[in-house]
C-alpha cells in the first residue's frame, strides 16, 4: 500500500455555490500518486458536486485545482480529459445508441493518448475485457444489464488510459458477487499505477480499498486520515450518527479481505 | 474505402446518373435528375448534422442560396470562370459558416435549430437591401458566360455532370466522416453531449467543424444551379421550403445512415412528382412534406433505412 | 422627442398583446417542455376566425372571443393527442419536429384556400388623444383584455385547484404522479389552453393589424423572444417581456425599415440565448 510522494490532485480552497446554496466550502486536500483516495460523508455532502469541480463540469467559485501540476481550475471537461483524467457516474451515462467496443473506442480515441482509431480500437477492446465484457463486445449498450453498464462506464474511462479516475459510487445497485468483482478490477487498475478518487456508500469496500479517507459533511472536509483513524474520529461518527447502522459499520472499522464476505452482506443492504 | 461493398454501390448510382439521360438525349430525365441531385446533396450534408451530431438545422438552404449568389456574382461582375466562382462559393461559405458555427453551436437542441431558421431570415433581408447583389430584384447572368463551356446546349450537360460529381463527392464524403474519429466523435456527441465531453470529445470545435463542412458541398451546388438557372434572387435563393424538403429526405431515408439518404431522395421525389401531377395547388408539397414527417416522427423516427437495418441486421454491414 | 414617447407608449399596449401571444408558447414550454412550432399558425387561426365571424355572420370582432377562446381549446387538445403525446419525455427535438410538421401541413392548406392575400378586419374604437397624439382605441381595448386574460390566467393557476396541479406538473412530472395528478390529462388541458391563448392573441392583433396566411411566423417570433427574455413558464415574466418587446419595437421602428424589425428581434433572441443559455431568468420548473 506504499504511494509515491509526488501529488497527483491538489485542492485549495475550493468553494462552489449554487444560487443559496455553498454545496462546497473551503475544501483543500492533497491526494498522492497511486494511492486510492476515499471520498466518504452523508447524502448530501457535496461528493458529486466535487467530482464535478475537477472535471469540469462545473467552475468552481474560488478556490484553485492542480492535476498533475497544471492548473485545471474551470477548464472545460474535454480539455480536464485530454491531460489524463476520467471518471465515471453515479447515474451511468452510456452512449446508448452505440455499442460497447464503440463506446470504448469513444474513450481511447479522446482520452490522454489521442489515439488514432485503429489503434484506439485495440486499447477499447483490452479496457473492454479487463472489465469482463468480452462476450458482449458487440452489443448496443442499451441492451446492457445495470451491472454491465457499470462496467461498460469503467471500461470507458480506462480506455482513455487516464492518470486519474475519479470512481462515482462504482458499486451502487450491485448484488455482492458483482461488488467483489469489481473491487478485484479497482485494486487492479490501481496496480498498474492509475490513481483513484472513490466515492462510494458500501463503507466495507471503500475503507478496505483506501489509502487513505477524506470525510465531507456539509460541503466542507470533516476529517482526514487512515481508514481507522476516520472510523474512531468521534466526529465523523456523530456526522453519520443519524444513521446508526453506518455508525457502527464505521466503528466496526477496518475490514480484511477475508471478512469482506460476511460484512459485505450487512453493508449491500446501505446502498 | 474501396473494398467495402458501399463503395461500389455508391458508383453504380452515379453511372446511373450519368449514363441514363444520355440514352437518347433525355432533356427532361436529365432535369429530374437534376432535382434528385439536389435532394441528395442537400440532405446527405444535413445528415452530417442531423443523423452525426443530433443538431436539426432548419436553415442549411442559407448555405445553397449563399454559395449561389457568391459564384453568381463573381461571375457576372468579374468575369470569373466557374471553376474558380464555384470553390470560391464553397470555401466562402465554408469560413463564414465555421465563424457563425462557433457562435449559434453554443446553443442547444432546440435553441439551435430555431437560430438556424433566423439566420436563414436574417441573411435574405441582408441580401434584399444589398445593392451589390441586385437586391431583391436579384441578379440576371449574361447568356455570355455560357460560351467557355461550348454554348447553353453543352453548358447545361456539362453543368449536369458537375452536380452529379457533387452528389457523388457528398455520399462519399458522409461515408468518409461516419468511419473516422471525426464521425465517431459526432455521433458520440449525437448521443450524450455531455458525456462526450467529459470522454475529452472536443465539442464546440467539432459542432463547428461538421457545420461548415456541412456547408461546402451544398455551396457548390447553389452555385451551379442557379449558374444553370442564370438568375437568382433573394426568394428563391433562401426559400426555406427546399431546406424543410431536404429535412424530410434525410428523416425518410433515415438519419444517420448514408443510403438512407439516396433512398429518401429517391422516394419523396416520386411521392412528390405523383401528387403534383394530381392535385392543383402548388403549395400541397409542403402539406405532403408535413405529414409525411409527422407520420415518420411519429412512428418510424429511424427512418426507412433504421427500420430495415433493425428488421435484417446484416444489411448493416453492407449498405451503411 | 414626445412622438419617440407617444410611439413607446403605443410599444406598451401592443406589446401587452405580444405577451399574450408568447403566454401560450411559454405555458406549454413551461409545463411540458414542448416548444410549439405551430404557434404562429395558430395565431393566424385566431385571425382568420375573426375574420370569418365577422364577415361572414357579421359577429361584432370582440364578441368572437369566446368562441376562439374555446375553440382553441379544443384545437390545443386535439393537436396533444395528434403530434405531441407520444414525445413527451423523448427529448425536446422530436417535439419540435412532430409539432414543425403539423405546421407544414396546417400552412399548405392554409396557403391553399386563402393564398397570400392579405386581409383586414375594420374595428372602430374611440381613440384617446392627448395634444397632438391619438392612441388607437383598438390598441387600448386590446391591451386592456390582454391585461384582463393575463390576470386570469395568474389567478387560474395560483388560485385554483387545476391550475395547481398544472404547476405541480410543471415542477416535476414524476413526482405530481406520485401523489395521484393524472398528468397526461393535465398536460393536454396545458397545451389546450396554450394553443387557446394563441388564438385569442391572434384574434386581438387581427383588430389591430393587416394579417395573411403567413403572418403567424413573425408573431410565433416575438413570442420565442418574450419567452427567452420573459422565462419560459413563467406567464407574467411574458407579459412583461411582452411589454418590453413592444417598447423596443416603439423606439426603434421610427428609425428602420420595417423589414429589419424581424432581424432585430431574432438577432436579439439568439444573442441572449447565447448570452443566458437558459433565458434570461432561467428558473425553469416553475410557473
Amino acid at each position: 500500500m506504499t504511494a509515491n510522494a509526488t501529488p497527483i490532485l491538489q485542492l485549495d480552497h475550493v468553494g462552489k455555490r449554487f444560487g443559496g446554496l455553498q454545496a462546497v466550502h473551503d475544501l483543500s486536500f492533497v491526494m498522492r500518486e497511486g494511492e486510492i483516495l476515499g471520498l466518504i460523508g452523508p447524502n448530501g455532502a457535496g461528493k458529486s458536486t466535487l467530482f464535478n469541480l475537477i472535471n469540469g463540469v462545473f467552475a468552481p467559485n474560488t478556490g484553485r485545482i492542480v492535476f498533475a501540476g497544471i492548473d485545471i481550475t474551470g477548464q472545460a471537461p474535454y480539455l480536464v480529459a485530454r491531460h489524463g483524467l476520467a471518471r465515471t457516474h453515479q447515474i451511468v451515462q452510456p452512449l446508448t445508441n452505440m455499442t460497447v467496443l464503440e463506446n470504448c473506442t469513444v474513450g481511447a480515441c479522446f482520452g490522454r493518448e489521442n489515439l488514432p482509431l485503429g489503434r484506439a480500437r485495440e486499447v477499447a477492446r483490452e479496457a473492454a475485457i479487463g472489465v469482463g465484457l468480452e462476450d458482449r463486445l458487440e452489443m448496443l449498450a442499451l441492451h446492457l444489464t445495470i451491472a454491465g453498464k457499470k462496467r461498460l462506464e469503467l471500461a470507458r474511462a480506462l480506455a482513455a488510459q487516464p492518470k486519474l479516475l475519479l470512481l462515482d459510487e462504482v458499486l451502487a445497485g450491485l448484488n455482492p458477487t458483482e461488488v467483489e468483482y469489481m473491487i478485484a478490477v479497482i485494486r487492479r487498475i490501481r496496480d498498474r499505477g492509475v490513481s483513484i478518487l472513490i466515492i462510494e456508500h458500501l463503507m466495507q469496500a471503500i475503507m478496505s480499498l483506501s489509502h487513505r479517507i477524506v470525510v465531507l459533511n456539509y460541503g466542507e472536509k470533516l476529517a482526514e486520515g487512515s481508514p481507522d483513524e476516520v472510523a474512531r474520529n468521534p466526529q465523523v461518527v456523530e456526522a453519520y450518527l443519524g444513521d446508526p447502522k453506518l455508525a457502527a459499520e464505521l466503528q466496526a472499522g477496518d475490514a480484511t479481505p477475508a471478512s469482506q464476505g460476511e460484512a459485505s452482506q450487512g453493508s449491500a443492504s446501505n446502498v | 474505402m474501396w473494398r467495402r461493398p458501399f463503395f461500389w454501390i455508391v458508383a453504380a448510382v452515379i453511372a446511373v446518373f450519368v449514363f441514363a439521360p444520355l440514352i437518347g438525349d433525355n432533356v427532361s430525365l436529365r432535369e429530374g435528375l437534376v432535382l434528385a441531385a439536389i435532394y441528395i446533396i442537400l440532405a446527405s450534408n444535413l445528415n452530417l448534422m442531423l443523423g452525426y451530431a443530433g443538431y436539426i438545422n432548419f436553415g442549411s438552404i442559407v448555405f445553397f442560396g449563399l454559395g449561389g449568389y457568391i459564384c453568381v456574382w463573381l461571375i457576372n461582375s468579374y468575369n470569373w470562370p466557374l471553376a474558380p466562382s464555384l470553390l470560391a462559393a464553397g470555401i466562402g461559405v465554408s469560413v463564414l459558416s465555421f465563424i457563425f458555427g462557433l457562435g449559434i453551436l453554443r446553443l442547444r437542441g432546440p435553441f439551435f435549430a430555431l437560430s438556424t431558421i433566423g439566420i436563414v431570415e436574417g441573411v435574405q433581408a441582408f441580401v434584399q437591401n444589398f445593392e451589390p447583389w441586385g437586391g431583391s430584384a436579384g441578379i440576371y447572368i449574361s447568356p455570355m458566360v455560357f460560351q467557355p463551356l461550348g454554348g447553353p446546349g453543352r453548358a447545361l450537360w456539362v453543368i449536369y455532370f458537375l452536380l452529379v460529381a457533387v452528389m457523388g463527392a457528398s455520399l462519399y464524403l458522409s461515408y468518409a466522416i461516419k468511419t473516422s474519429k471525426f464521425g465517431l466523435g459526432l455521433l458520440a456527441i449525437g448521443q450524450n453531449e455531455d458525456a462526450a465531453a467529459i470522454l475529452g470529445v472536443p465539442t464546440p470545435r467539432y459542432k463547428a467543424l461538421v457545420y461548415s463542412v456541412s456547408a461546402f458541398l451544398p455551396a457548390i451546388a447553389g452555385g451551379l444551379y442557379f449558374f444553370k438557372s442564370a438568375f437568382i434572387q433573394p426568394s428563391d435563393a433562401f426559400d426555406l421550403s427546399l431546406s424543410t424538403e431536404a429535412l424530410v429526405v434525410a428523416m425518410l431515408g433515415g438519419q444517420g445512415t448514408v443510403t438512407g439518404v439516396a433512398v429518401g431522395a429517391y422516394l419523396y421525389e416520386e411521392l412528390r412528382g405523383y401528387l403534383l401531377t394530381s392535385a392543383s395547388f402548388s403549395n400541397f408539397q409542403l402539406v405532403i412534406a408535413g405529414a409525411l414527417l409527422l407520420v415518420i416522427v411519429l412512428f418510424f423516427p429511424s427512418g426507412l433505412m433504421g427500420f430495415i437495418y433493425s428488421r435484417y441486421p446484416s444489411t448493416k454491414k453492407v449498405l451503411e | 422627442m414626445l412622438g419617440i414617447l407617444a410611439s413607446i407608449i403605443d410599444g406598451v399596449l401592443v406589446g401587452l398583446v405580444y405577451g399574450l401571444a408568447a403566454m401560450g408558447l411559454t405555458l406549454i414550454w413551461g409545463v411540458m417542455d414542448v416548444i410549439n412550432l405551430t404557434h404562429g399558425t395558430m395565431i393566424v387561426a385566431g385571425m382568420f376566425t375573426l375574420y370569418l365571424l365577422t364577415s361572414a355572420l357579421g359577429v361584432p370582432p370582440y364578441l368572437a372571443l369566446p368562441p376562439v377562446l374555446v375553440g382553441g381549446f379544443i384545437v390545443g387538445v386535439a393537436l396533444y393527442w395528434i403530434a405531441v403525446h407520444r414525445m413527451i419525455g423523448r427529448p425536446p427535438l422530436m417535439s419540435l419536429l412532430s409539432t414543425f410538421a403539423v405546421n407544414l401541413v396546417l400552412i399548405g392548406i392554409g396557403t391553399g384556400v386563402w393564398g397570400t392575400a392579405l386581409f383586414n378586419v375594420a374595428v372602430s374604437v374611440p381613440g384617446i388623444s392627448i395634444g397632438r397624439y391619438t392612441f388607437p382605441g383598438a390598441h387600448i381595448l386590446a391591451a386592456v383584455l390582454a391585461a384582463v386574460i393575463a390576470a386570469a390566467l395568474y389567478l387560474f393557476l395560483h388560485g385554483t385547484r387545476l391550475g395547481r396541479a398544472l404547476r405541480a406538473v410543471a415542477n416535476n412530472r414524476e413526482a405530481a404522479e406520485l401523489v395521484g395528478i393524472p398528468s397526461t390529462r393535465l398536460l393536454a388541458i396545458a397545451f389546450g389552453c396554450g394553443v387557446s391563448l394563441a388564438g385569442v392573441s391572434g384574434l386581438l392583433i387581427g383588430t389591430l393589424f393587416p394579417f395573411t396566411v403567413l403572418s403567424g411566423d413573425g408573431y410565433q417570433l416575438k413570442g420565442f423572444v418574450v419567452t427567452v427574455l420573459g422565462g419560459f413558464g413563467n406567464p407574467i415574466g411574458a407579459l412583461l417581456g411582452g411589454v418590453a418587446l413592444g417598447v423596443l419595437e416603439g423606439a426603434v421602428t421610427p428609425f428602420v425599415p420595417v423589414s429589419w424589425t424581424l432581424v432585430i428581434e431574432f438577432g436579439l433572441f439568439v444573442l441572449v440565448l447565447i448570452a443566458f443559455p437558459g433565458g434570461v431568468f432561467a428558473r425553469r420548473g416553475t410557473l
